[in-house]
């Protein structure tokens, strides 16, 4: 093999779309397009079947009825509530209606999903879930054992391939291509060779995920640093909502590793130190206190708080009232071992695999792990980019899944309700590109579109730098873990920003070891962190900017929810100079009124 | 506890291959991933290998550790059993750089089976029934993740370009078995050549 350098000239290619990022928000978008004359590509930096929607074990929320009484209504009436009033009430209508077929539809894709007695699509419950408008929780999320994410994700691959999809695999989008209010395609560096690559597109759809890994602890992939999250804000679109981030009650102690909901949804118990003797009995725990009607099966955000409040009270299970490292119980015990093998292998065997801990036998110990961002870049219901918050989009530029902000989780979103959003809002984005390629035309790039990334690069390898990726990177997880986690308040988010502000400044003069351009791993490590940390910076600044505690933000300071000034989603951008400004979009309220919000 | 690690170590540009041997102090608990993770951080930057989920959903850290192909981030150091950890890349692929190997024809090959649903009948407006036990005929294969660990623990995989490995009969299981599809007839033209399929009873796999 020659070795190849990155200064000389990147290849380019032409779609009619590409599609960026292959998680189940990026294949569902791709496969609508498939429908279509146009020519496609998907690029993603890891082979899609790793994708992190893989991840997802506890089920996809519609309303079908299969077990009980549903509809979408409920779903509706429950997803608002569960975002306390901060879902736009529009976009939420339609995924709760569209979930049913988008469900169905996943089914005949040939989705293996569990099955009733009868034959159908077997469904569970889950926190947030009800029925009737808050009466008792209901099965609706239907699932395919724990492993319903593993499920979507290779069922949606599967009929890519059917389709004959054209996929870059490992191909690392750095950068946008934006002419005015336009865009354009993208810029990508390829893993394999560190060649650049320029993508350009009439339509290009961004389903690149989250970005958990700015924390310490988190459930989500070492892949979920929010890269595009942080390419768009860096062109001038602004992110929508990013203080809420969900933190999930029932990490795996120490790793952060998932224990989905379903655990809680078949019956699981949460328990503190007081509550030993009860592990087994399947008697009511300390949520029992908290939400009487829904108990265990409360919201995440009200769980994770709950789970805070006991530690902080002596009540964790090793008693020193440190939210970093007290944990408490989730006791399956009682669920016997029929219910634990069947319906929750996976987790059991994570539970047993990492902490030594058989679920048949004992509780697992959790605590609260880093899960989901609400917040993202700004879409309308059709998956169009916004560039502002007068709703003007970007021409040619889409986004859905965990990455966008459609706004239909608000400020906490119900859990199986990103399953449901993947593939609504991804479809419904492929559509619209297809409707939008009829007329639309290639734009002008510049002489030399990749400048940017190639100058970055070249910084990175060549610059010379004495600070090293990792302890900027840890430095930034644990500030953010303590600072801007499950409690806020004025101090401890000043002492975020002001942190991630200096690693900021010690990132321009990180310097990458490895040289090769082939699979240089520490090179897009360092890539990563950069993004991350604006990521970081964005959600440090909206928490401190947002003073009222709603769904996941819950400030100490501003305890109570404040509908009168911020009923509202927060618009952060950054300038070239890292000022940071504000503006406001009202939320889209139809059928409900906002009310205090209890269970 | 003092742990000695191996990592297999591949230039591409000089085709040059030796292993690199790190010392380090490990908890008896930690995974071998959190072990490389940290070499990467702290003692060598340039070790390239790939790792996502880092808790065995993902299939992207499929290596040999200690002679056996395993999941980095599904093995942890007190189950080696030995403070001597020797980390290769997966045999019988081409190895691209340390330990990352080539995973494109593993994907191709699986094409080969027809790897996607192929329904029997018209899709109905609800969904297509199956029965617990049906649904339970192909539980363990839809559970695979791709790692391609078996694929490449194969001597015949190794040594017959043609023979697609064990992942693809999975893949192949998954749909066949599968009371909903109808694509026997076109997936037969594999099956017979391939392997005598053992009842679903039988065939216990992942
Ligand atoms: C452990 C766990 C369990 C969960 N369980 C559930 C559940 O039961 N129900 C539910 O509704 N939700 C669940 N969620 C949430 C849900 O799984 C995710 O929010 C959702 O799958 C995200 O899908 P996505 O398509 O937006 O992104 P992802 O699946 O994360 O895909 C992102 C894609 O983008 C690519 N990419 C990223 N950056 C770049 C870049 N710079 N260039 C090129 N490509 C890039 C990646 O390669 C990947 O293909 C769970 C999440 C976790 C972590
Ligand atoms: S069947 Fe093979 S490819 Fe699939 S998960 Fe198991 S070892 Fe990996
Ligand atoms: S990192 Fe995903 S399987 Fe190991």
């Amino acid at each position: 093999m020659q070795p190849r350098t990155v200064l000389g000239a990147a290849t380019v290619h032409r779609f009619d779309a590409i599609v960026v990022g292959a998680g189940g928000a990026g294949l569902r978008c791709a496969l609508e397009l498939s429908e279509h004359d146009y020519s496609v590509a998907v690029i993603s930096k890891l082979y899609p079947v790793r994708s992190h929607t893989g991840a997802a074990q506890g089920g996809v929320g519609a309303a079908l009825g299969n077990e009980e009484e549903d509809k979408p209504e409920w779903h509706f009436f429950d997803t608002v509530k569960g975002s306390d009033y901060l879902g736009d009430q529009d976009a939420i209508e339609l995924m709760c209606e569209e979930a049913i077929a988008a469900v169905y539809e996943l089914e005949h894709f040939g989705l293996p999903f569990s099955r009733t007695p009868d034959g159908k699509i077997a469904q569970r419950p889950f926190g947030g879930h009800t029925r009737n408008f808050g009466e008792a929780p209901v099965k609706r999320a239907a699932y395919a054992a724990d492993r319903t994410g593993h499920m979507i994700l290779h069922t949606l691959f599967d009929q890519c391939v059917k389709k004959e999809v054209r996929f870059f695999n490992e191909f690392y989008v750095l950068d946008l291509l934006k002419d005015g209010d336009a865009c354009l395609g993208v810029v990508a560096y390829e893993l394999a060779t560190g060649e650049i690559h320029i993508f350009q597109a009439k339509a290009t759809f961004i389903g690149t995920g989250g970005y958990g890994r700015v924390y310490s602890i988190t459930s989500n992939a070492h892949a979920s640093t929010g890269d595009c999250m942080a390419v768009c804000l860096r062109r001038g679109i602004p992110l929508e909502d990013m203080e809420f981030v969900q933190f999930h009650p029932t990490g795996l102690r120490r790793l952060g590793i998932l224990v989905s909901e379903a655990a809680r949804g078949e019956g699981g118990i949460l328990r503190n130190r007081e509550d030993l003797d009860n592990i087994g009995s399947g008697k009511d725990g300390f949520m029992a206190a908290v939400a009487p009607t829904v108990k265990d099966l409360a919201p995440r955000d009200m769980v994770a708080r709950a789970i805070y409040d006991e530690i902080k009270a002596g009540r964790g299970i090793d008693g020193s009232g440190d939210t970093g490292s007290d944990y408490v119980y989730l006791d399956l015990v009682h669920l016997g071992e029929m219910v634990i093998n069947t319906k929750l292998p996976d987790i059991s065997h994570f539970s047993r695999t990492y902490l030594a801990v058989d679920p048949i036998v004992e509780p697992i110990p959790v605590q609260p792990t880093t899960h989901y961002a609400m917040g993202g870049i700004p879409t309308d219901t059709q998956g169009r980019v916004m560039r502002n918050a007068r709703n003007e989009p970007v021409e040619g530029l889409y986004a859905a899944g965990e990455v966008a902000c459609v706004s239909v989780h608000g400020a906490n979103r119900l859990g199986t309700n990103s399953l449901v959003d993947i593939v609504v809002f991804g479809r419904r984005a492929g559509a619209d590109m297809a409707r939008y390629l009829k007329d639309a035309q290639f734009g002008h790039i510049g002489s030399e579109p990749d400048a940017f990334v190639r100058s970055e690069i070249d910084r990175l390898k060549h610059g010379g730098g004495k600070e090293r990726v990792a302890d900027i990177r840890k430095a930034m997880q644990s500030v953010m873990m303590v600072n801007s986690g499950v409690f806020r308040t004025e101090e401890n988010l000043t002492t975020a920003r002001d942190t991630i502000a200096e690693l900021r400044q010690r990132y321009r003069q990180v310097g990458v070891g490895d040289q090769s351009d082939y699979f240089n791993t520490e090179l897009v490590e360092a890539v990563e962190l950069g993004f991350m940390l604006d990521i970081a910076g964005t959600i440090a600044e909206s928490a401190l900017n947002r003073t009222e505690s709603r769904g996941a933000h819950s400030r100490e300071d501003y305890p109570e929810r404040d509908d009168k000034n911020w009923l509202k989603h927060t618009f952060i951008s950054v300038d070239e100079d890292g000022q940071v400004s504000f503006d406001y979009k009202p939320v889209t309220i139809t059928k409900f009124k906002p009310k205090p919000r209890v269970y | 506890m003092q742990v000695t690690v191996e990592i297999w170590r591949y230039d591409p540009v000089t085709e040059e291959s030796h292993f690199d041997s790190f010392v380090r102090e490990a908890d008896p608990t930690e995974r071998v991933l959190d072990v490389m993770l940290a070499i990467k951080d702290e003692d060598d930057g340039s070790v390239a290998f790939r790792k996502s989920c880092a808790h065995g959903v993902c299939g992207s850290d499929a290596m040999e550790i200690n002679g056996l192909n395993r999941l980095a981030c599904q093995v942890l150091i007190q189950d080696l059993e030995t403070d001597l950890i020797r980390i290769r890349p997966l045999r019988g692929m081409k190895v691209l750089r340390d330990l990352i190997v080539d995973m494109d024809p593993f994907f191709e090959g699986l094409k080969q089976v027809q790897p996607y649903f192929i329904p029997a009948e018209e899709a109905p407006a609800t969904e297509y029934r199956q029965s617990i036990d049906e649904r339970a005929a192909f539980d363990d294969t839809t559970k695979c993740i791709m790692c391609g660990a078996c694929t490449t623990s194969c001597p015949s995989f190794w040594s017959n370009d043609a023979y697609l490995g064990p992942a693809a009969f999975v893949k192949a299981h998954r749909f066949i078995f599968d009371s909903r599809d109808a694509g026997d007839s076109v997936r037969s033209c594999f099956r017979p050549r391939r392997l005598a399929v053992a009842p679903a009873s039988s065939w216990s796999l992942v």
